[in-house]
């Protein structure tokens, strides 16, 4: 447990008192009471739709607040832009993806604060050097000249996080940046986070994984239903205790999953081979049966699913179903064959932002309620009232498009809308990112009732806890091949992220 | 055991580097592909008809392209933003008009003044279509193409079925349209100037560089704190003023002016824009591209001309030519974007 230089005494660098921010008739801040002060790293958690990311905006000038105050070192201001924030020291890193995909990774990070030549000209050599620099601090490989597009969901957190540390900010805030990286990327942006609390910089972090909160935080904010409910140092809570404050009661957060007959295999995957990405993948998923893959970020995990579904082609090796096999590169062909599939990168390819709730959750299931090729909006709303309970999406109404959800709650529309389709086998690429613990334990027992009705579960995961509670069996990946296969009785943390770093020899005993 | 051991084909050298230079060659392929089918054209048609490549006929050719060239320039930069300005040919004919005007009533106006006066008209059509877009949060096409067919009725309006013609133009004006510098034509240099200039604005300076910030990603470039509605706003004035500057040029080479001046040129610009590679969903595409797509659709329609192909096939032409490079532009997109995933997930950890 970290402990920081904060004292009570010393001055907020900002302040937020008492502010609200309504949307029509959501009131999605109403008591946004926080203080951050030099040298503290602290936490704001809360469940999905509690106004974490609403805070936030207020914070970095996105949105403006309806009534409150905010004060930057004591003095009361205004941001009127994200520009305002900036030039106050305050750095943001947002949920939502902010990235640029037609341009390379240097302009990204400096868009708007180029390094300027003579005659006010970019000077190309300084930008590339300098987000070089930013690059290497975070210890990741990447060509600063190369584009956006293209990278996957972890880099391009990483970009963000670039981005949001490329000028000396005296207050970062993080909306969730880890939910879409492991381990060892998690620890590199902690030790970037140690260095700025040591030069005396505060750090708002968003995560709605607990044993991040407790080991790089200070001090915590709790949040529920748009206000702030408690504000504590991390020393005086137990993750139990946060948990109750952030939901207003009990609740068990591990949901491990039910021992179930396993059936016959259901999802045979044969020398899948991607040249350059993963290599001679074989493996087989059982009805009943949910079987993770575990692995780092890179390791070619969200690539092995894709390349089942049909989305990226195969240079060789094949998927059957029930013993049939399936054409490559088809994905409606995998669907119909009974394959759902929940993406990593939702936006892009999970949900439509702009259609409504109902909609987005119920596409897959679009000729199952029409009749006559028109789709009622009774049987639509029937059953996606159904899931939007059983997930607890927090929403307005359904009518209302996707973009006005909060980021957890976009994540369980996806869910919901692969989760009605009742199929046979079930690919999760990340199911519980950016979900909160309570949802977390819903979506668990879910994927459990389901396996017991002889579904068969490929699951990819980075949290480990999630890998160790919820599967069967662990297949690890490291660097595009299959290192390990590990019973539920044999998988442990330490053999899976042996695995994972490429120690085989070591594990398969 | 390594998968870094299996190189990929194509043309990377190195992981990273592999993939920048794989974009950068897009571009570059993309450019020179435009010079090569102006080089085949301007072949096939030479051989066919030997007198397309007198000098006479080239001069036409450049001169010809020249206007579009200056109007597909403003057109990238309003593309490249995610907005579109129907309005430039109208915007040119009113501009065009008032330089005629003003030239056939007092024939020692100051040149430079007429140039002003145009592109300053031109500025504040761009003006309007910005304000309408940025605050009245119009789409662009549907406030240009309302603007589209305002400025056109203020010029008949104003032209009141009149039209000026060359014999009350004054000479010095007229020749701006025919003399050259060094052989050049002035026309073509400006045109190079304009080109070069809104070029160099792009690549190199931070506004420049914003606008394709607001064209891939708006709301992102909002969050970076980009302050849009200001690019945004300057990249139609700009549009705008370089139509008005077409405009000026437009009296001077042809010397004739009505009401229907620059008629559906809005059309042909934004094909050329197309054509040179800028992605019509903004973010991407240069001026020079555009300008190279100008000359290429000038140099088609010269060359049908000059072969006496009937006018329903030079249309055809190219139509088949825009789908070509939309479908082109398409295939190659979807290439390079496995192309880049591959190399991302390539990164060693
Ligand atoms: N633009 C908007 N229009 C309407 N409602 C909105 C809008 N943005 C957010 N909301 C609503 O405000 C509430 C708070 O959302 P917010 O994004 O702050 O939640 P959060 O705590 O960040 O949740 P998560 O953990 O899922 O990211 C939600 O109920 C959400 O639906
Ligand atoms: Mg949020």
């Amino acid at each position: 447990m970290a402990e920081g230089v904060v004292s009570e005494a010393a001055a907020a660098l900002v302040e937020l008192r008492d502010a609200t921010k309504s949307y029509g008739a959501v009131r999605a801040l109403r008591d946004g009471n926080l203080a951050l002060r030099p040298g503290e790293v602290r936490a704001l958690v809360g469940e999905n739709g509690a106004g974490k990311s609403t805070l936030v905006k207020v914070l970095g000038g996105v949105v403006r607040r309806d009534s409150g105050d905010m004060l930057v070192d004591g003095q009361s201001v205004d941001f009127h832009s994200p520009h305002d924030a900036r030039d106050a020291g305050i750095a943001v890193i947002y949920q939502e993806p902010t990235l640029f995909p037609d341009l390379s990774i240097a302009e990204n990070v400096v868009m708007g604060y180029h390094p300027l030549g003579s005659f006010k000209r970019i000077d190309r050599g300084a930008m590339n050097g300098q987000v070089q620099g930013l690059l290497d601090r975070l210890g990741v490989k990447l060509d600063p000249e190369r584009p956006v597009r293209g990278l996957s969901i972890a880099d391009q957190q990483i970009v963000e996080i670039a981005k949001a540390l490329s000028f000396d900010a005296r207050v970062l805030i993080m909306d969730e940046p880890t939910a879409a990286l492991s381990g060892a990327e998690v620890e590199r942006l902690f030790a970037v986070v140690r260095t700025l609390r040591e030069h005396g910089a505060a750090v708002l972090f968003i995560s709605h994984r607990l044993e991040e909160v407790f080991t790089i935080c200070d001090t915590v904010t709790v949040m529920r239903d748009g206000a702030v409910v408690q504000d504590a140092r991390i020393a005086d809570m137990t993750p139990d205790e946060m948990v109750r404050r952030m939901v207003g009661r009990e609740l068990s957060t591990l949901f491990p999953k039910q021992d179930t007959a396993i059936g016959a295999p259901v999802l045979k995957v044969h020398r899948l081979t991607c040249e350059g990405v993963f290599v001679d993948i074989s493996f087989s998923v059982h009805a009943g049966e949910i079987v993770a893959l575990a692995g780092l970020v890179g390791a070619g995990r969200s690539e092995v699913a894709r390349a089942i579904f049909g989305i990226d082609k195969p240079d060789a090796g094949h998927v059957e179903i029930d013993g049939r096999r399936l054409p490559a590169g088809k994905p409606l062909t995998a669907m119909r064959a009974g394959i759902g599939f929940v993406p990593e990168d939702r936006r892009q390819q999970g949900l439509v932002m702009d259609l409504s709730i109902a909609r987005n959750a119920t596409m897959t299931r679009m000729r199952a309620l029409s009749r006559l090729g028109i789709i009622g909006s009774g049987a639509e709303n029937r059953l996606a009232r159904e899931w939007a309970t059983r997930l607890r999406l927090k929403f307005h109404r359904l009518e209302n498009p996707v973009r006005f959800l909060s980021g957890g709650n976009q994540q369980k529309v996806v869910l919901a809308k692969w989760l009605a389709t009742e199929p046979k086998v079930l690919i999760l690429d990340e199911p519980t990112r950016g979900i909160d613990v309570g949802t977390k334990a819903e979506v668990h027992r879910l994927m459990s009732e389901l396996a017991s009705h002889g579904l068969a579960v490929l699951m990819i995961s980075s949290e480990l806890p999630e890998v160790l509670g919820m599967a069967d069996r662990v297949l690890v990946m490291h660097e595009g091949r299959l290192t390990a296969e590990l019973s539920r009785a044999d998988a442990d943390e330490e053999s899976v992220i042996r695995a994972a770093t490429g120690h085989v020899g070591e594990v398969a005993a | 055991m390594n998968v870094e051991a299996t190189p990929a084909p194509g043309p990377a050298v190195g992981e990273g580097a592999g993939a920048r230079r794989l974009t950068e060659w897009v571009f570059r392929v993309r450019e020179l592909g435009i010079i090569a089918a102006l080089a085949l054209l301007i072949a096939v048609t030479a051989i066919l008809e030997p007198r397309f490549i007198e000098s006479d006929s080239l001069r036409n050719l450049a001169l010809n392209a020249s206007i579009f060239a200056i109007l597909a320039a403003g057109q990238t930069l309003v593309i490249i933003t995610r907005n579109v300005d129907l309005s430039v040919g109208s915007v040119l004919g009113l501009s065009a008009f008032l330089a005629g005007d003003l030239l056939s009533g007092n024939q020692d106006l100051a040149l430079p003044v007429v140039f002003v006066l145009g592109i300053a008209l031109g500025a504040a059509c761009g003006l309007l279509n910005g304000v309408l877009v940025t605050w009245g949060r119009v789409p662009a096409l549907v406030v240009t193409l309302g603007t589209l067919y305002a400025f056109r009725g203020i010029a008949f309006l104003w032209t009141d079925g009149r039209q000026v013609n060359a014999e009350t133009l004054p000479d010095a004006f007229l020749n701006l349209g025919t003399d050259s510098v060094l052989g050049v034509p002035f026309l073509v240099l400006i045109a190079l100037v304009v080109v070069l200039a809104v070029g160099q604005w792009l690549r190199d300076y931070r506004a420049g560089r914003e606008l394709y910030a607001i064209g891939s990603n708006p709301e992102g470039a909002r969050l970076a704190g980009v302050r849009s509605d200001r690019r945004v706003l300057s990249a139609f004035v700009l549009a705008g003023a370089l139509a008005g500057l077409g405009g000026v040029l437009f009296t001077a080479r042809f010397g004739t002016v009505d009401a229907t001046a620059g008629t559906g040129y809005e059309l042909t610009v934004i094909a050329a824009a197309v054509v040179g590679g800028v992605a019509i969903f903004g973010g991407t595409g240069s001026v020079y591209g555009a300008a190279l797509g100008a000359l290429l659709l000038g140099t088609i329609t010269s060359s049908l001309i000059v072969l006496r192909v009937e006018a329903f096939w030079q249309q055809a032409s190219i139509g088949a030519l825009l789908l070509l490079a939309i479908a082109l532009d398409r295939f190659v997109g979807l290439r390079v974007d496995a192309a880049l995933r591959r190399r991302s997930s390539r990164r060693a950890a």
